[in-house]
């Protein structure tokens, strides 16, 4: 019995407790999260934002939350009822996946697997299953529309985002990711986190995130004047809420691999006394943060873009740029004698 | 109570094995198309949770990166689009089946043939695979042999590859002659001066 519980249940209360605390701690933050991007955007018209609720609207999010849940749920006649309901679901369960093997600090991750960014990778290219299985039992031309749109840009950047990966999987020498962080980690602080040395490839994979997390400028998934509300346009209350969620859990997600891919982790700007002294998880919310706002000032400030300038930028543009980039670095790397040692 | 330290394992593995099995016939037995490519969808991803067990995630990974994210999707696009009647593909059964028993029966030779040689022989596989080195993770002995010893054959694949893009390219490219194009290059060195015309119109007399 004492083998039983030191080998099988133990580690399972352990772990269960963990993701439980990663669940709650992280859907807190995307309540300010959704709260911030609003008054971001606000700011930048001139408006207040939310500010009724609570004080500042602090809790504005949650407030919507219970209007989410309280409301009926309304499932079209037409529709395929098992995969409608499905794909809300799908959509929030892949989103909070990604999480358990983000690293906020040194061994702050639930599980530190071999391959942590390919796996983020995979959840990130299943994410268009959700937009497809919604679009497709909507049984509405325009979800239909919205999700051919969707599933078509998400694999365009899917490409681009793969070769940024690669670069940095390169200089980093390991797909771990708290690996990549502990490789970044040299004498010259923030300037020898890999956003400086891999510039071109840190702006394509922020421009990339945003395509493929259909925020705007690339919202064209939801674009309101041409397709109501895109694949979500038959939904309402609860599993509305949880693509809502499911699409900004993505979103964090993504800062969250700018942090560790580019922006150094938990690491502290400059290996020095003031710096070192504050914990490492302070600093990737705050660089988190710092990805996040600039996701919100992009909503805020650029113009949508037209479908086919879209796929131009995708296929035209950053996969030439990408591929050329892999070849480059690759080379600077083995003739400057600089590879990661394997 | 004394538990086996392959428990855990087992349990999994038939676990992801019957929702891998169950979800392949559900694929040829669904009714709707969508439902059989969603039921193809979840065997992939059953598949990749028995290669993590195997201990080769690296694999695991490209195959839901490869076949779910990439494959998978053009499959539902396909089914999607069409208009596909079932009620015409299921005339058709009676008169595939020979061919389709045909095939099964090959498949289960081969498989028997397989598990007989690892019973009959349980030195062999041992012979044929060589077993991943314990130092380092699978993705990197993955690479070393695939870029070093196999690296022809590596490239050759990717030869392959590329000339069936540039065939399917071929293929579809047409060329409509009374299209008009977006020539990009042409719109961004646009000036006001090339762009507008601006005139005093006289009221009474127009242009």
């Amino acid at each position: 019995m004492l083998e039983f519980w030191t080998s099988y249940l133990w580690p399972l209360i352990v772990i269960v407790a963990q993701s439980l605390l990663l669940l709650v701690i992280l859907l807190v933050s995307i309540a300010y999260v959704l709260l911030a991007d609003r008054k971001i955007w606000a700011a930048v018209q001139l408006r207040r934002g939310p500010n009724v609720v609570g004080p500042w609207g602090l809790l504005q999010s949650f407030a919507d939350l219970l209007k989410f849940v309280f409301k009926e749920p309304v499932i079209p006649a037409g529709s395929n009822k098992g995969v409608f309901l499905l794909a809300p679901l799908v959509t929030c369960t892949l989103a909070l996946g990604a999480w358990a093997v983000i690293p906020v600090n040194a061994g702050w991750m639930i599980a530190d697997i071999n391959v942590g960014v390919l796996y983020i990778f995979a959840i990130s290219s299943l994410m268009v299953y959700g937009i497809i299985m919604a679009g497709w039992a909507s049984n509405s031309k325009y979800a239909f529309l919205s999700a051919v749109r969707s599933a078509a840009q998400m694999v365009s950047y899917e490409v681009s985002i793969g070769f940024v990966i690669i670069t940095v999987l390169l200089c980093a020498g390991t797909l771990k990711l708290s690996g990549i962080v502990a490789a970044q980690d040299t004498r010259f602080g923030m300037f020898g986190w890999y956003w400086l040395p891999l510039l071109p490839m840190f702006v394509i994979f922020y421009v990339s995130a945003l395509a493929e997390t259909n925020r705007p400028p690339f919202d064209l998934v939801e674009a309101e004047t041409e397709l109501v509300a895109g694949f979500m346009v038959e939904y309402g209350s609860s599993p509305y809420m949880m693509f809502m969620l499911g699409e900004y859990v993505a979103i964090a997600t993504m800062c969250a691999m700018g942090t560790i891919l580019f922006l150094g982790g938990w690491l502290p700007p400059f290996p020095v006394a003031p710096f070192t002294w504050v914990p490492g998880v302070i600093w990737f919310v705050l660089k988190a943060l710092f990805m996040f706002f600039l996701f919100a000032m992009a909503k805020a400030v650029v113009p949508r873009y037209r479908y086919d300038q879209l796929m131009r930028l995708g296929w035209k543009v950053f996969l030439p740029i990408s591929l050329a980039m892999v070849v480059i670095v690759a080379a600077v790397l083995q003739f400057g004698g600089l590879a990661p040692k394997g | 109570m004394i538990l086996p330290a392959t428990l855990l394992p087992a349990v999994f593995f038939y676990l992801f094995a019957g929702m891998c099995v169950a979800c392949a016939f559900m694929v040829i037995a669904g009714r709707n198309t969508v439902h059989s490519v969603l039921y193809l969808i979840l065997a992939f991803v059953n598949a990749a949770g028995l290669f993590v067990l195997l201990g080769a995630e690296f694999l695991a990974m490209i195959l839901i990166v490869v076949y779910v994210g990439a494959v998978a999707v053009l499959f539902l696009f396909v089914v999607m689009m069409l208009d596909v009647d079932f009620a015409e593909l299921r005339q058709g059964v009676l008169q595939y089946l020979p061919v389709g028993v045909l095939v099964g029966v090959i498949f289960l030779a081969e498989l028997l043939m397989v598990v007989g040689a690892w019973v009959i022989a349980p030195g062999m596989p041992q012979s044929i695979s060589a077993p991943t080195p314990t130092t380092i993770s699978n993705t990197e002995a993955l690479g070393r042999v695939l870029y070093t010893q196999y690296v022809y054959y590596f490239q050759a694949a990717g030869l392959v590859l590329l000339v069936a893009m540039i065939g399917a390219i071929v293929l579809t490219l047409r060329h409509k002659p009374k299209v008009k194009r977006q020539n990009i290059a042409d719109q961004v060195a646009r000036t006001k001066e090339t762009a507008m015309d601006v005139r005093q119109v006289k009221s009474g007399q127009g242009l």
